[in-house]
């Protein structure tokens, strides 16, 4: 048995997403119960209901069956004109009712994919289907102080809540666009406002499947499944680690086992949960508590018309318009920070892609700055309005103010508020040109620093820096830099 | 003022509106009838005296304050799966022998809406699944015609209530006959509704595409005025029909000439008592005599395939239907070992043979590799049944059957054998597979016990076979017929 040379580029990894989605709805999927649980005590969200009393029914949440037709539209599946919801039988003490209301052969989306890119390069990766179905209740692991026993309390808040499962074509092919694929995602989701999409509070959840095949192979490998990923660097580590750990296996002459792993965040590794020799057995079969699902063509293009600019639309925009792809991506990626630089750039009266690279550096630069120190405040809580930013970037540009002094207005409007001309009016604020002001300026700052003048005049030209600096100081920013530093070399040469 | 528990429902509610008597009296009545039958009956397994005497008292200020409602005072048996809020529901079952609900059912809270009486709880298969009332946690219920008999079932606790005069009324349900089939047995009027047309809001599932709540009475008239009690719309229930529920009372004391009825052979078979098959046909020829055109031709050759149906889809819906009893959050629980020991043990204690057996039935018919063979193929020939009904009643009002093939037989002569308890449903069974609405009353005796026909009616029209029903019970003259159990 001979290795194949070059085994680096022998193999080709093939991945899989799946994601569940937690929506943004007011109430859970089928009862009236708040779905908002956040922070809420422990079994204060539940009715008979979503605690799967006997006798009890589902009614379907309209509001979640928007957002999952908003989702799929979003995501370019076709929407089914007949669906259903079926019964996954599973027995769980997190299972409040034995069975899981979801949807098996005919989910509500189906045949979608997204465009996303990946060191450089664009790819797109297919989704299989979204489908709709209900979260299960929280189980907390305890242990008894006084007898070492461990026991498990069950709080129902999150049962019944509404998810979103979203099933990604075995597309893509490194950890890379792996990564990409859950960005963009994400910004999909949260440009629809469908869902928070956030890993880390848990409404965004993703499951890989991975498996190598000898390039240019048609077949697929035996795929691992792996889970208990908590951040997109998580799921691009286990992904780098599994691939490595297969393709050790595969390259020793070994074979893969069908089986689900767990990532283990400490270790840096995946770990064999349980093995899959046994396929599960989840006696699906029509919810017959729920009539079928008919979204109509009229509801469903109610909802298309209803949908926002996407984000790899606002990135071909802004692409267009000269901006680097890095720019583009970093404010496409959230609503808040596009819609904003779009606004910006619409105020200020510059031709388009003038206005829309400072309305980038701006939003990308001082506003995203804000966010940050913000707990990432959404940039529509932004204190300055696109229009009052437009007025003192305009004011920068046209040269009525330096752009320290810009920078010190916007300190100022974040503040107190206030418009920039009349901040600069009011505190006299405007540029000061070569003139008698600023050269009486550069006369005394060169008399007052006979050291920094000295060594300039002994050939140490990098001494300027501090005389410039100081008459930036007696001007209070003013004066043009260029302007002072001619008359400053005029007045040391003289 | 004596044995006013002799009373049909709409005669005590011309006495109540007349003041002949107060609905105190007349819950004292029935509560003195049960303490003197119950030991022989054993038809509820919750009293509810306590409560029962709480209601009729609000029920007479009601009379009182002019806001009295046909069910008004009414005394209502109503069956252990129909949950009830603050009252124990055991769905016949050890499972939930402490079970006490925090909520009402539609129906539930519907009587208590139109001011009626609950007596208690009545005695019924454990989860439904049974058809003699043999198969509960709590004991048998007895036929009153003959305690050593059974009752039918699965609702036979409130049909023997019914006959026994311990209530006026029942609520009863029916999945595959547990209303119409001890109805029959019991010798009183049991109706099971189109499915869709009472909200299953609050009742504990068994066949969840085939259980409806329907009333049990001594006549007619009684079932049609709580049908419109109990009937309607409700958002809860997402397989409730959203039309209004038309007035059921508005079809009754109306001629019967010129409609057009039909007995399908396949009803008549070899496997009906010969004293059942004469007692309907009389009562067909009754019906002929008042004017009805009866056709003896017609064949319904699916009707063979409905049993086979039901036992593959009824039972798996009820596999899942039951898998949250697991004795983790209420309920029975067995406890100590794993989590998963805790559940095995408590469903293997808390269950009955009957309900595991269905368990295993449904479970196995909907694993993969069975369900395209098993439970898709049931549903297919469920639409080609349901197809064959429609067609029918293109052409006819409605179909005359016998409602058992046999009368009451002795408790414990099938429990042995389950497969002959199941042909005791074949005649009811094919309605509930195409969720038609179907009423059985007494046509007569035979060997002194009573005989149940069977109208079944096209989808949505109870008013039809209340119409006929309520005809052939004027002209057989024997309304409000209780068992004679001293």
């Amino acid at each position: 048995m001979t290795a194949p040379a070059e085994s680096e580029t022998a193999l080709e990894p093939v991945i899989g997403l799946e994601v569940h989605v937690q929506p943004i709805t007011r109430a859970k999927m089928f009862c009236g119960c708040s779905a908002d649980y956040a922070g809420a005590e422990p079994n204060t969200h539940v009715c008979p209901v979503c605690l799967g009393l006997p006798g009890v029914l589902p009614v379907v949440n309209e509001e979640a069956i928007r957002l999952i037709v908003r989702t799929g539209l979003a995501l370019n599946c076709g929407i089914a004109a007949f669906s259903k919801f079926d019964r996954k039988n599973y027995p769980y003490p997190d299972l409040m009712k034995g069975y899981q209301v979801s949807q098996y052969d005919l989910p509500l989306c189906s045949g979608g994919w997204l465009e996303a890119e990946a060191e450089g390069e664009p790819f797109r990766a297919g989704i299989t289907r979204v489908h709709m179905e209900e979260d299960t209740a929280r189980l907390l692991h305890r242990t008894d102080a006084a007898t070492g026993e461990g026991y498990s309390l069950i709080d129902v808040n999150r049962s019944g809540t509404p998810l979103m499962e979203i099933v990604g074509e075995p597309d893509l092919r490194s950890p890379e666009q792996a990564r990409a694929f859950l960005v963009e995602l994400r910004a999909i989701l949260r440009t629809i406002e469908a869902s928070r999409a956030n890993m880390e509070e848990g409404n965004f959840r993703c499951d890989a499947n991975v498996s190598l095949r000898p390039r240019g192979a048609e077949a697929l490998g035996v795929k691992v499944e792996i889970k208990n990923m908590n951040s997109f660097r998580a799921v691009h580590e286990a992904l780098r680690f599994e691939i490595g750990r297969q393709t050790a296996i595969l390259e020793g002459g070994g074979t893969i086992r069908q089986e689900t792993r767990g990532w283990d965040q400490q270790r840096r590794e995946t770990a064999a949960q349980r093995s899959k020799e046994e396929a599960d057995d989840y006696r699906y079969f029509p919810e017959p508590d729920l009539p079928p699902l008919a979204p109509g063509r009229a509801f469903v293009e109610e909802i298309r018309a209803g949908l926002p600019e996407l984000p790899a639309a606002r990135r071909r925009r802004y692409r267009a318009l000269g901006l680097s792809a890095f720019e583009a991506a970093t404010l496409a990626e959230a609503r808040d920070r596009s819609e904003f630089a779009d606004a910006v750039a619409a105020a200020l009266p510059f031709p388009p892609a003038r206005a829309a690279k400072l309305a980038a550096n701006w939003t990308l630069g001082e506003a995203a700055r804000w966010s940050n120190e913000h707990d990432g405040e959404r940039l529509d809580r932004f204190p300055l309005t696109p229009a009052a930013l437009a007025e003192l970037i305009a004011l920068a540009e046209d040269g009525t103010i330096t752009g320290q002094v810009a920078a010190g207005v916007f300190a100022r409007m974040v503040e107190e508020g206030g418009s920039a001309a009349g901040i600069v009016e009011r505190e006299g604020l405007a540029r000061v040109d070569a003139g008698d002001e600023l050269a009486a300026v550069v006369r005394r700052v060169v008399a007052e620093n006979g050291k920094a003048a000295a060594d300039y005049r002994a050939g140490k030209t990098a001494a300027i820096k501090r005389l410039l600096g100081g008459v930036m100081r007696e001007t209070r920013g003013r004066a043009d830099p260029n302007t002072a530093r001619e008359l400053l070399e005029r007045e040391l040469g003289a | 003022m004596s044995e006013l528990w002799r009373l049909s429902a709409h005669a005590a509610g011309e006495g109540l509106r007349a003041r002949e008597f107060t609905a105190v009296e007349l819950t004292e009545s029935v509560l003195a009838r049960v303490e003197a039958v119950e030991p022989r009956v054993n038809a509820y397994i919750t009293r509810m005296d306590g409560i029962a005497l709480e209601q009729a008292r609000e029920a007479d200020a009601r009379f009182a304050a002019g806001t009295a409602t046909p069910l008004t005072g009414i005394p209502f048996a109503v069956k252990d799966l129909i949950v009830t809020k603050g009252v124990r529901t055991t769905a016949g079952s050890r499972m939930l022998e402490n079970f006490i609900p925090p909520y009402d059912s539609h129906v539930a809270a519907q009587l208590k809406r139109a001011g009626a009486v609950m007596v208690g709880k009545a005695n019924m298969d454990e989860f439904a699944m049974g058809s003699s009332t043999e198969h509960s946690a709590f004991g048998p219920t007895a036929n009153p015609w003959d305690t050593g008999r059974v009752p039918g079932g699965s609702s036979g606790g409130s049909a023997a209530a019914v006959a026994a005069g311990e209530c006026l009324a029942a609520l009863g349900s029916d999945t595959g006959g547990s209303i119409r089939q001890p109805a029959a047995l019991c010798g009183v009027v049991g109706l099971d509704p189109t499915y869709g047309r009472v909200s299953r809001y609050g009742i504990v599932a068994f066949g969840s595409s085939l259980d409806q709540v329907g009333p049990i009475g001594r006549d007619v008239e009684d079932v049609a005025a709580i049908l419109d009690g109990i009937g309607g719309h409700d958002p809860r229930d997402s397989t409730s029909d959203p039309a209004p529920s038309p007035d059921m009372r508005h079809y009754l004391g109306r001629d019967v000439r010129g409609m057009r009825l039909a007995a399908p052979r396949e009803y008549f078979g070899d496997g009906i008592e010969p004293g059942v098959r004469a007692r309907v046909e009389e009562a067909l020829a009754r019906l002929e005599r008042l004017g009805c055109e009866v056709d003896t031709d017609l064949s319904l050759p699916m009707t063979e395939h409905a049993l086979a149906v039901y036992y593959l889809i009824a039972p798996s819906e009820a596999s899942s239907n039951l898998a949250r009893y697991d004795g983790v959050k209420y309920g029975l629980s067995a406890r100590g070992g794993s989590m998963w020991e805790n559940m095995e043990r408590t469903r293997a204690a808390g269950f009955g043979e009957e309900v595991k057996r269905r368990i295993m039935l449904g479970a196995y018919a909907l694993s993969a590799g069975y369900y395209d063979q098993f439970y898709l193929k049931a549903q297919r020939v469920r639409t080609l049944i349901a197809r064959e009904f429609r067609d029918a009643f293109a052409r006819y009002d409605a179909l005359v059957t016998p409602t058992a093939p046999t009368v009451a037989f002795p408790r414990g002569a099938k429990l042995d054998d389950p497969y002959a308890m199941y042909l005791n449903d074949a005649l009811t069974l094919p309605a509930s597979v195409a969720g038609l609405p179907a009423l059985s009353l007494p046509c007569g005796l035979s060997e002194g016990l009573p005989v149940g026909l069977q109208i079944i009616g096209d989808v949505g029209a109870e008013g039809a076979i209340l119409r006929i029903g309520h005809a052939l019970e004027r002209d057989l003259g024997q309304a409000n017929r209780l068992a004679p159990l001293p």
